[in-house]
């Protein structure tokens, strides 16, 4: 099937505006006759269901954890983009859009990319009015810094806690709504199972987490904004609770997932320290600003102590390859170039497995106190962390999975193939192509949730009528059926491994096979082994305690589960695309440097698979991409 | 990094089936423990030992275990987040600990926060001071740009200082009387000291003080134990804001 | 809410009626200093200029003192109740890090002082404990006039080892409970910030020792003989 992402036409300037005037609006009085359910309350889900529910909706939320302001949008520490230009160096809507376009490796919808850069600026204005405390300069005006794959400073942050700030902005929001009674908050429950009744969506299976019941809701709308599946590495810089659970479920009921192979590895994260780590910490990309990146030069350094290296000796490999941006090349770029070193033996610290950020040139030009006052929380967490002092040694860095650019298919609108089922955030795979640029993040997640599913649900809502499908219709039933079904399965294998050794072990899969570089081989291999760890899972599993209460190691179980359906999924995706670009790199398809080298001709789609059972091979679907305003060219940062 | 010791601890931990179960302690063996272990790794070693033993892991919030999402919580030895500056529990490490220590570790207790099960206590309460007054009503769209009104360095950082707050409710835990009000004082002062905050901040303050009252914390005495405990450093100065916020409203 | 049943109303209360007590420790430390002689005629001098007060005053006075200690008393045992409740299991392991024995204990260290205020009030001023020493039925000339011996009566009361330990220990109460008071009537006032807060506690507890030092010199001098009546 030739999917059609019903993107607006003409002028790209204009595209935005035509179509929320084109689209139909409900009527005010007729709102609060219409439920909308929202999973997740990160940026973009509390975003979302604040402004729906100020709109008139009646929202239900709910999300995983005790409450609505802990989702992980809440860890994102550099900042988020807008093309204010406010400090006059160039920048303008038009060049996020090129810059986003390019960052991600020409794989993103133009239209949505543009609506994205700008809606940006809104974005700070209402955080700013919600009281976000972003930085400011000495006059009192709002202060921008740099990030990776721009030469603009268009980034507003607030300390090292930017997605604090506007996650907690969002919540406030969330809270007085919530306050309003215009949506209704559940915490502490899992959505387990997306209820489509005649091919339409219109409610969800959820898990009470606390007294293990499940639970029906029903409405004329579901939003999923669940955020992204790269714990299926086992290891990465998400939240211990972060999963595909409730996207697989979305995709098993008929939702396409899009490019999934597109997972962002960090370039600057803490180095693995032993077999036991249950999670890596992510530092800032923003400290790209000031370290310099550097292996040794010969593999007999690479025990030695960092200060005995001489600077003759040292390979400063990001301003050797890419001279023009340097230590902040794009993310996809700085993290292969890590891995790289280390294959080659030139690794640091444990397993070899490490590479220098230097921070001793910067304390010397602008003294430690400057760097203090810049990243001092971040030198500070990573001496919690290590033990090392940041500020005398160097620092040890190695890249991370961090983000998913993929996820389940949307049209413009935000609405999924499954009519009825919207997906925003992360969640989602539109914006951000085969590679996401620093500070985009936030700012995706909050243009969908404040600045688009506003405006585009109203264009569906007006297609059908209010409370038609309730809880009492059968497909409820079922769902909660197959649910509790699969859960008793869980909690009755009792075999000999626990949830977390299987998910260690496809995070290893996942890792080796699927990580920052893959080959047929590779994927091939991943494809092998991941249905037989899946079938050793179902066999060999244990699971304690009961489903009738807070039971996390079901919860952990049934998540390991669904990971280890959609690993293979991520594989076969990332095995079909025969090209390498942005955070998906093949090494059959390089440049002679060694650069990702795209198949505009055979590749320039994205890739929406719809799942067809476990036993046969998912089928897939093209969207084609077309790139009218921005030129299909070859990325380069040097 | 270069050493390979590794720890054994003995471990009485809080177990408490549900909200009606009365709770006891019971002793475990952490065994095989690196310094570089982390106190919630050093917890899942415990957890997977016991899923081999037949029996059910200790149940604790965690969530992002990088020290913001504010969802573990546990008082280590007496000390809500284990008593190292500006560190959560996630955050602690074992280098912190040496080989044969016993560690206590309990819930946070507080009326206001009625235990669910083992470590995992029950904060919406907290939620809903937020909801009583946490937020400016400034709707979504429709908003002036973001630099129509400049805000002064010093203040923007002093609201940031308070902001950092993450909600874990470490404050409350170790508060003797259990008391939220460095939580509470946090928001208040926040949106105060912002002018985007200020319209509505008389209103604000004695909705959100109220609130809390309403949901069974108890009052402050400054003993000042929720500013030491607090893993963001968060300054009890800023209940001498909401106090001054308070007296201002009475004449608002 | 009302301000006299919100959390931070009472607590805004018990700072300004303890510090309004505080004002009156002083003063009457001052005036009780008299008994050293800086006032021709001493203590009996002192005590007879206050009581040729017109009796209004004097009784207004009374009445706003009295005023004072029972709103203190009031919602000090009120919250006081209320905080217990808020925590109602106490952790197996106590470590406090900034909580100190006088805030802990300020129900206690304030009990004490209001139990020795009716001590006090029985002793001194309705002088019902030991009437054989009362000022007021031991005359003495002062000026041309007779006037009640209050020396006499605080030095014989004093030399009991007894009575001079009830006054120790109190003020040794009072020391606890100023030292958290002082300091915290700033806090609860909203007068204190992370730079002023070590200074002010500093202050707190500086004014409460001098509080100390100077109420129990009179018992200690007097039961060591160096002040004779």
């Amino acid at each position: 099937m030739i999917l059609d992402g019903k993107c607006p036409t003409g002028p790209i300037e204009k595209s935005w505006d035509k179509h929320r005037f084109d689209l139909k609006l409900v009527n005010p009085s007729n709102k609060r006759k219409y439920n909308i359910i929202m999973v997740g309350t990160g940026l973009a889900g509390a975003a979302a269901a604040a402004s729906l529910g100020e709109l008139g909706y009646k929202v239900q939320a709910f999300c995983y954890q005790d409450s609505p302001r802990r989702a992980h949008s809440i860890a994102a520490q550099g900042g988020i983009n807008a093309a204010k230009n406010y400090p006059s160096d160039g920048d303008s809507i038009m060049r996020l859009m090129y810059d986003t376009v390019k960052g991600g490796d020409f794989r993103a919808r133009e239209a949505d990319v543009w609506r994205l850069s700008q809606v940006s600026n809104n974005i700070i204005d209402q955080c700013v009015a919600q009281g976000v405390p972003f930085a400011r300069d000495y006059a009192g005006y709002l202060d921008n810094r740099s990030f990776g794959g721009a030469q603009v400073s268009r980034t507003f942050y607030s300390r090292g806690l930017t997605g604090q700030q506007l996650l907690l902005g969002a919540y406030s929001a969330l809270s007085r709504q919530i306050k309003a009674g215009t949506v209704e908050m559940y915490n502490r429950r899992e959505m387990l199972d997306l209820v489509v009744v005649d091919g339409v969506a219109r409610g969800i299976t959820v898990r009470n987490l606390v007294t293990g019941e499940m639970e029906s809701y029903a409405a004329d709308a579901v939003c999923l904004a669940t955020g992204g599946y790269v714990n299926v590495f086992y290891l990465s810089t998400n939240a211990k609770g972060c999963s595909v659970t409730a996207n697989w479920a979305a995709a098993k009921k008929g939702a396409f997932f899009a490019n999934p192979c597109y997972t962002q590895i960090h370039p600057t994260c803490i180095p693995q320290a032993g077999e036991y780590q249950s999670k890596l910490t992510l530092m800032s990309e923003s400290l790209r600003n000031d370290g310099r990146i550097w292996v040794p030069k010969k593999k007999e350094d690479v025990g030695k102590l960092p200060t005995q290296i001489p600077d003759a000796d040292r390979d400063y490999y990001l301003e050797r390859k890419y001279p023009s941006f340097g230590n902040l090349a794009p993310r996809d770029i700085s993290s292969r170039s890590a891995k790289e070193a280390c294959d080659a033996g030139l690794g640091v610290g444990p397993g070899g497995r490490g590479v220098y950020l230097d921070f001793e040139d910067s304390i010397k030009r602008l003294s430690e106190d400057t760097i203090r006052e810049r990243y001092g929380n971040l030198f500070e967490m990573y001496e919690k962390i290590t033990d090392e002092n940041g500020y005398k040694r160097p620092m040890r860095i190695y890249p991370a999975p961090h983000y998913a650019m993929g996820g389940l298919w949307v049209d413009y609108n935000l609405m999924s193939n499954v009519p009825g089922l919207f997906v925003l955030g992360e969640a989602n795979f539109s914006v951000h192509g085969a590679n996401r640029l620093g500070a985009s993040a936030l700012m995706q997640g909050l243009s969908d949730g404040y600045f688009v599913i506003p405006y585009t649900i109203g264009g569906y809502l007006v297609t059908v009528k209010p409370g038609e499908v309730k809880v009492d219709n059968a497909e409820f039933k079922k769902s909660v059926d197959d649910v509790k079904a699969t859960t008793n399965k869980l909690l009755n294998i009792n075999g000999k491994k626990t949830v977390t050794e299987f998910h260690r072990e496809l995070g290893k899969i996942t890792w080796n096979d699927v990580g920052m570089a893959r080959s047929k081989e590779s994927l091939t291999d991943a494809i092998k082994k991941i249905p037989e760890l899946r079938d050793e899972f179902w066999q060999n599993v244990k699971v304690t305690g009961t489903g009738a209460d807070l039971n996390q190691q079901l919860e952990n179980a049934g998540r390991v589960a669904d990971f280890l359906e959609f690993g293979e999924l991520m594989a076969r995706d990332a095995l079909h695309r025969e090209e390498s670009c942005g955070g998906h790199f093949r090494v059959e398809h390089q440049l002679p440097d060694g650069e990702a080298m795209r198949n505009d001709a055979d590749f320039s789609y994205v890739g929406a698979w719809e799942f067809k059972g476990n036993d046969k091979e998912p089928e897939l679907h093209k969207e084609p991409l077309k790139f009218e305003t921005i030129h299909l060219a070859v990325r380069s940062y040097k | 990094m270069s050493d390979h010791k590794t720890m054994t601890l003995t471990l009485i931990v809080w177990r408490q089936k549900s909200a009606t179960d009365p709770g006891k302690f019971e002793t475990y063996t952490a065994k095989n423990i690196t310094s570089h272990h982390s106190f919630l790794e050093m917890l899942d070693c415990v957890n997977e030992d016991l899923i081999n033993d037949d029996k059910e892991p200790i149940v604790f919030d965690h969530d992002c275990r990088e020290g913001i999402c504010g969802m573990c919580s546990q008082v280590i030895n007496g000390k809500p987040h284990g008593g190292q500056e500006r560190t959560t529990v996630c955050q602690l490490h074992m280098r912190k600990f040496k080989d044969g220590d016993t560690i206590y570790i309990e819930p946070w207790r507080a009326r206001a926060f009625p235990i669910v099960k083992d470590l995992i206590v029950d904060r919406a309460a907290l939620d809903t001071i937020i909801q009583a007054g946490g937020y400016t009503s400034c709707h979504t769209g429709g908003v002036p740009d973001g630099n129509a009104v400049m805000i002064p360095k010093p203040i923007a950082e002093e609201a940031t200082d308070a902001a950092e707050c993450i909600g874990c409710g470490a404050c409350v835990a170790g508060c003797p009387n259990g008391a939220a009000m460095l939580f509470t004082g946090a928001k208040v002062s926040q949106l105060a000291l912002l002018p985007q905050g200020r319209p509505e901040a008389a209103a604000r303050v004695l909705k959100m003080t109220a609130a809390a009252s309403d949901c069974g914390f108890g009052n402050c005495t400054n003993h000042y134990e929720c500013g030491a405990v607090c893993p963001k450093g968060v300054d009890v100065k800023f209940i001498a804001r909401m106090n001054r916020e308070f007296l201002k409203a009475q004449f608002a | 809410m009302q301000f006299t049943s919100s959390s931070i109303g009472r607590k805004i209360l018990m700072a300004i009626t303890g510090q309004a007590m505080v004002l009156f420790a002083v003063v009457h430390l001052l005036g009780n200093s008299s008994i050293f002689g800086w006032l021709t005629g001493g203590i009996n001098a002192y005590a007879e200029h206050l009581h040729s007060l017109p009796l209004p005053i004097i009784i207004g006075f009374r009445l706003a003192l009295l005023a004072l200690v029972c709103v203190h008393i009031w919602f000090g045992i009120q919250l006081t109740l209320e905080n217990r409740d808020a925590r109602t299991q106490e952790y197996a392991v106590k470590s406090t890090q900034k909580t100190t024995f006088a805030s802990e204990n300020m129900i206690w260290t304030g009990s004490l002082i209001a139990l020795f205020l009716v001590y006090h009030l029985l002793h001194f001023t309705f002088q019902i404990v030991s009437p054989e020493t009362a000022a007021l039925s031991n005359l003495v000339p002062l000026h041309n006039e007779m006037v009640p011996n209050v020396l006499g009566m605080v030095v014989t009361g004093f030399k009991n080892v007894f009575v001079s330990l009830i006054y120790v220990g109190a003020m040794v109460a009072l020391f606890l409970h100023l030292s958290h008071g002082i300091q915290s009537f700033f806090q609860t006032m909203g007068w204190s910030n992370d730079r002023s807060q070590p200074l002010i506690i500093r202050l707190g507890t500086l004014v409460a020792l001098g509080l100390f030092l100077g109420y129990v010199t009179i018992p200690l001098t007097i039961f060591a003989g160096i002040l004779k009546g």
